[in-house]
């Protein structure tokens, strides 16, 4: 009776790991299946357009002539100045949080405000960049009103991603500092940062990825779908990559859409580059730290 | 030691280049330069996109930066006087041309092009010989009871009609109701039909549904002609199919529009704007048939250079 009992559990047992197992496989494989049906479709579509010319020319009403140039240094632009202004003010405040902030219903407050912003949806931010650095601050519709208002996007994103880094650096490291007399700003600097760097950076990284793709914000902000030049200052005008490969989607002539295909091929290997530099960082960064 | 020679070479390289630039820069001293901005319907876009396009070949210090916030957006900045230009693909409306008025903004409109609107069925649609404009209001007016297309004649078949048009934020939205429904934006409920702002969007849909009747651009049936059966409409004088010879003749009626551009006449003291439209007039007549519009008389093109 009992070895019964125990052989109809370990077959019930090896059934309920049979259907899990069955379960997480199909789970992953929709989701890869679906990415590589993407990229096969967009390759396939994109990459007899890809050429040096691609990359180096303006756009033309020849599909044959046009290229991405413009929209690909105004995307480089923007993910400079975004970085520049978010990534110091990010860390920054998550420092703040953490490390100095006493721990009151306020504080409490502002991490709930963030944690909230982190998920508001992003042409609010457009109309918000709209009204406050283009017309009140008068940045007009230039780079530096766009990177203002990504930086604005991403910012929740960078603040909670690295609070979360410094959380996890061991409370008895920074004990064993203050022990050894050291003040608050030298335990920060070297202490907590050290061992939050990787973290803090793969944060920056997801959430400049994201200010890269994104499309609608940039639609209140510049509008623009054809420029000739490549911008050279911070208040040059400028489109990027999303908007251009929006607006070739929407012609009637097929070829635009092999373009915006190639399009994409592109700003996926940029995303891509910026991740896999950011990974070799925070690798090098983490042998150190140890 | 290497570096530091890598390097030198670079920064000489850099002045030589900077120094070549600015000679030649000094040299040209009569060239045009300056910024033109102009925004939207984007409709209008392909032909002011050209005609840039060739400008800056000749002109290319001047930069001409085109967006595409729609007819209506476009005239929002330019009548705040943030635009030089404005591309229109109907005239300005009283109340627009009011707040241009308050804001002090005086400008000139210019007719540049036609633009047919095709009403297209499924290539599968073997009962549509062509339509008239009572039939086309019957279906797309306010309270319309067209749900079959045997509501529009008893002879079609007891089937559904599906129904494809412009999003109601487009020139040609405002354009169809205008010319069919008799009222400026008014429509059959928006939940009894399928919109979109990409008319991609709205060929892909009649091409894949047998059962659709769908209107857009001529542009676009143009491209797609092999996936769409477009529909002749009678306006009381026998069915007529759009083409360059019916559009430009002015049979193709009421469906066929004029498109526009607005120019700030304050703008248009600067000699880049001034030589910008001048090019435009110049050159429509070749640009617009080429991007896949139909041109105007080469006598209005004339017209409008006196304007200048």
């Amino acid at each position: 009776m009992a070895v019964k009992n125990v052989r109809r559990s370990n077959l019930t047992r090896s059934i309920k790991r049979v259907v899990v197992y069955a379960f997480c496989v199909t789970s992953i494989l929709i989701g890869l299946i679906s990415l590589v049906a993407l990229l096969f479709d967009t390759f396939q579509d994109g990459l007899p357009w890809l050429s040096p010319r691609f990359l180096t020319s303006f756009w033309s009403r020849h599909p044959e002539e046009a290229g991405i140039v413009a929209a690909l240094a105004g995307s480089i632009w923007i993910v400079g100045l975004t970085a520049a202004f978010s990534f110091p003010l990010g860390v920054s405040a998550a420092l703040y949080l953490e490390e100095y902030a006493s721990k009151n219903w306020f504080t409490s407050f502002i991490r709930l405000n963030i944690v909230n912003l982190a998920g508001v949806p992003s042409i609010v931010y457009g109309i918000l960049g709209l009204g406050l650095f283009v017309e009140a601050l008068a940045l007009g519709r230039s780079l530096m009103a766009g990177a203002l208002t990504m930086t604005l996007l991403i910012l929740p994103t960078i603040i909670i991603a690295s609070q979360e880094a410094i959380r996890s650096v061991p409370r008895a490291y920074r004990e064993g500092a203050y022990a050894l007399g050291a003040t608050p700003w030298q335990v920060t600097r070297g202490v907590v940062l050290p061992q939050a760097f990787p973290g803090i950076l793969t944060g920056t990284i997801l959430a400049l990825s994201r200010a890269i793709g994104e499309a609608a914000p940039l639609i209140v902000i510049s509008g623009l779908v054809y420029v000739r030049f490549v911008p050279t200052g911070p208040l040059d005008s400028f489109t990027v990559m999303p908007l251009q490969i929006f607006n070739w989607v929407t012609l009637p002539q097929p070829e635009f859409r092999g373009l915006a295909a190639a399009g994409i091929i592109v700003l996926l290997t940029v995303l891509l580059s910026m991740n896999s530099i950011a990974i070799y960082i925070r690798n090098r960064y983490q042998k150190r730290a140890r | 030691m290497k570096r530091r020679t890598t390097i030198l070479t670079i920064v000489i390289i850099a002045i030589i280049a900077v120094s070549l630039a600015y000679w030649y820069n000094t040299t040209a001293t009569q060239k045009l330069s300056g910024t033109i901005e102009i925004d939207g319907s984007s409709t209008v876009f392909p032909i002011t996109q050209a005609v840039a396009e060739e400008f800056q070949k000749t002109d290319p210090d001047v930069r001409v930066n085109i967006g595409v916030s729609g007819t209506g957006g476009g005239f929002k900045r330019f009548t705040a006087g943030d635009t030089d230009i404005s591309d229109a693909s109907r005239p300005i409306k009283a109340s627009e041309a009011q707040i241009a008025e308050q804001n002090g903004i005086e400008y000139i409109e210019f007719e540049i092009a036609l633009d047919g609107l095709a009403v297209v069925v499924n290539k599968g649609n073997t009962w549509v010989d062509y339509m008239t404009v009572q039939e086309l209001n019957m279906t797309w007016k306010p309270n319309s009871t067209v749900y079959k297309w045997s509501d529009i004649r008893p002879e079609w078949p007891d089937q559904p009609i599906i129904l494809y048009g412009p999003g109601m934020d487009s020139g040609t939205f405002d354009y169809f109701t205008e010319v069919i429904v008799g009222t400026v934006d008014s429509i059959r409920s928006t939940d009894e039909w399928t919109s979109s702002e990409d008319d991609n969007v709205l060929v892909q849909g009649v091409a894949g549904d047998s059962q659709a009747l769908g209107y857009f651009g001529y542009a676009y049936y143009k491209e797609n002609t092999d996936k769409l059966k477009i529909v002749p409409i009678d306006s009381g004088s026998g069915p007529v199919t759009p083409s360059d010879e019916t559009v430009n003749s002015g049979q193709y009626t009421p469906l066929s529009r004029p498109l526009f551009i607005y120019v700030n006449k304050e703008s248009l003291a600067r000699d880049e704007v001034k030589a910008f439209v001048r090019f435009y007039m110049e050159n429509a007549l070749q640009l617009v048939a080429e991007v896949g519009y139909t041109p105007l008389p080469s006598s209005v093109y004339v017209e409008n250079l006196s304007k200048l």
